[in-house]
């Protein structure tokens, strides 16, 4: 598929990352993601539509945020250099934003008067709420009702931004459910509707497309480092659910041999106890949700639970195009646990009066394992991806502090 | 010849659409579900679908999928839907067996296996809902090498531009899904279904089997007028539901007397 000296020139025209990827959807979506394909590729090449989705980043989003040097977290780890990519601050909250922007822009080149989105944290129907309102376009978000129990301020924001919220009750009522209903839904309404997805993943141009409006991470990362320290990063941090944050990241620096990149799953109570949302690290190869990729399966392959304190990153699968970078060797993956992430969660909050998503966490919790251990040049990004507020209950439960 | 196409060109010289009947495998249990599907040809089943339970159903209504919860519940599995094929297969050598699921039980069993062990358990088709014209090809030659028809469903979003597409690589028959959404749910009017399969018609000789939203007796026997087949699963899912088999097959005793004079 991709060119030998390139990671970055996937998928191929049929949606492919290697093996990986595809468009595995029932029939009846078939014409209708060729029609989003269509849509995207025009979009792409079509000056208008880039001033247009870069003119929303820069006055509406709030970008570019900073990369923003943590002096204290640095201090405290004793090693690399640690800069935190500042997804937090986005309008809105999360990096999710960047993708909704792109894709919204996508839906109204299409004529599509209804928008639906599925969210597991809450992060993706927020910002998918929060465009339809900018375009005076109808939204349906599908959450699970569990997350709907720990995302609560999240439900609210949606509601009060005009979107209708329908809690999915089937299966753990998590993430990977609240994704069937989605699809469900546009199955049943194809004529009106635009199915939003908020990561890399589901059927092909999806992953690719949700990629592409992510690269504006890596993209900013890459010239505000140069700005800062003249030189490229060393090492780059993300947490990865489905990957769209880790992916938007990661892209830019693919080809840069000198730069390690490392994604970091959820390892939920422990890859051993079973109760974990780490694909790469425990699942293997299967189909779900429109593409072939890794996932938590039992031996028939049907689709396990996962489990990860973080809503954002509780779903089964990931993005096809991480699947294949792991099986190239290319990005490494690794996994730490709720507790892990809980710790880092509150070394932040009290050391840079930063409060980190449970979701970021992750990824800080890996960045404080490598950090002691490299050379005071060295320079590790952290990908923020998205702020702690939506986080408060569970932490606060977590940690006995009682609920707010 | 093949026992789909077999069974299809009797009933077309006989003039009457075939009634074609999907269960899901395993609910509530394996032996009751075996009960009911040794029990369908004597009902009136002319072909018979049995549903593969998959946890994410993502084509399916409430209905199937509790269904394949349920079977999933009592230990339905690959190997067990081959089961029942095989103990079908002892008491019946004629009626058409077409196995219907999604795609990554398969996978997870190996494509090229899974294809020869339903083969030797007496399958005769597949209906993989995930598995569109554009990735097909991973499984196609292998349904081939062993005689095992695979159908393509064609939907109220099949135009003109997209059915080459689908009929290119069709065989046994083209299953017309007459409603844009997951079983159970809507149902289309006569109208619009005799329009799409006459189109459908343009671009294959196949014959077409008409299903999803059909409940009763009347409507079965109105598409019986001009469809090949008509498909019927969410109404005998629900009575399975309920524990009663006697009533399912009292249904579909029904629904084929009414697709036997839809003709006359």
């Amino acid at each position: 598929m991709s060119k030998q000296n390139s990671f970055r020139s996937g998928p191929d025209e049929r949606g492919h990352f290697g093996i990986f990827g595809g468009r595995y959807v029932a029939e009846t979506l078939m014409p209708l993601i060729l029609s989003v394909e269509k849509a995207y590729n025009d979009a792409k090449n079509d000056p208008a539509f880039q001033t247009e989705f870069r003119s929303l980043l820069r006055h509406y989003v709030g970008r570019p945020n900073p990369l923003y040097f943590a002096s204290r977290l640095t201090e405290a780890w004793g090693g690399a250099k640690i800069y935190l990519k500042r997804e937090d601050l986005n309008h809105t909250g999360a990096h999710k934003i960047n993708n909704c922007i792109g894709q919204i822009l996508v839906a109204k080149r299409m004529g599509k008067k209804r928008i639906i989105a599925e969210t597991g944290a809450g992060q993706h129907g927020v910002a998918t709420a929060t465009v339809c309102a900018l375009m005076g376009l109808d939204c349906v978000i599908y959450m699970g009702s569990t997350d709907i129990a720990r995302q609560a301020p999240n439900v609210i924001r949606m509601k009060l931004l005009g979107a209708e919220v329908r809690p999915v009750v089937s299966g753990a009522a998590t993430l990977k459910d609240a994704m069937n209903d989605a699809l469900r839904d546009w199955v049943a309404n194809v004529e009106s509707t635009y199915y939003l997805i908020g990561t890399v993943a589901g059927p092909h141009p999806f992953p690719a497309m949700v990629r592409d409006f992510q690269t504006v991470i890596g993209e900013e990362v890459r010239a505000q480092c140069q700005e800062l320290e003249g030189r490229l990063p060393d090492t780059l941090v993300a947490c990865i659910g489905g990957g769209s944050n880790a992916m938007g990241m990661f892209h830019p620096f693919l080809d840069e041999p000198s730069v390690k990149i490392i994604g970091v799953e959820a390892a939920g109570y422990g890859i051993e106890t079973g109760k974990h949302a780490a694909s790469l690290t425990g699942g293997r190869p299967g189909v779900l949700h429109g593409n072939r990729t890794y996932l938590l399966q039992n031996i028939d392959g049907q689709i396990v639970e996962a489990h990860s304190i973080s809503a954002g990153l509780d779903y089964p699968g990931i993005g096809p195009e991480h699947s294949w970078l792991h099986e190239s060797g290319r990005v490494q993956y690794v996994s730490v646990t709720d507790d892990q992430a809980l710790a880092s969660f509150q070394t932040c909050t009290k050391l840079e009066g930063i409060i980190p998503a449970l979701e970021s966490s992750h990824a800080l919790a890996h960045a404080e394992i490598i950090a002691k251990d490299l050379p005071k040049d060295h320079i590790l990004v952290i990908n923020m991806s998205g702020r702690g507020d939506k986080d408060v209950n569970t932490v606060a439960a977590n940690l006995g502090l009682g609920s707010l | 010849m093949s026992r789909l196409a077999k069974r299809l060109s009797e009933l077309k010289a006989q003039n009457r659409a075939a009634l074609v009947t999907y269960m899901m495998a395993c609910d509530p249990n394996q032996a009751t579900a075996q009960t009911v599907l040794n029990g369908l040809p004597g009902a009136g089943a002319d072909i018979i679908e049995l549903g593969m339970p998959f946890t994410d159903p993502m084509a399916d209504g409430p209905a199937i999928q509790a269904s394949a919860l349920r079977a999933l519940a009592s230990g339905g599995s690959v190997k067990s839907c081959l089961e029942m094929v095989k103990a079908f297969r002892k008491t019946d050598q004629n009626t058409p067996m077409v196995l219907m699921g999604y795609f990554n039980p398969i996978y997870s069993w190996g494509v090229e296996k899974f294809c020869k062990d339903a083969a030797e358990a007496g399958v005769d088709g597949l209906i993989i809902v995930d598995l569109p014209p554009e990735e097909v090809d991973e499984l196609l030659p292998h349904a081939k090498a062993n005689d095992i028809d695979f159908i393509f469903l064609a939907t109220p979003t099949s135009d003109d531009a997209r059915l080459p597409t689908i009929v290119e690589k069709a065989s046994g028959f083209v299953y017309y899904v007459s409603i844009a959404g997951i079983t159970g749910t809507k149902t289309a009017t006569t109208t619009d279904v005799g329009e799409a399969v006459a189109r459908i018609r343009r671009h294959t000789e196949l014959p077409i089997c008409v299903g999803f939203g059909i409940r009763s007796r009347e409507q079965a026997a109105e598409l019986a007028r001009f469809a090949d087949g008509v498909v019927i699963g969410s109404v005998i899912v629900d009575m399975l539901a309920k524990g009663d088999s006697i009533v399912a097959l009292a249904l579909v005793r029904d629904i084929a007397s009414g697709i036997k004079d839809a003709r006359k």
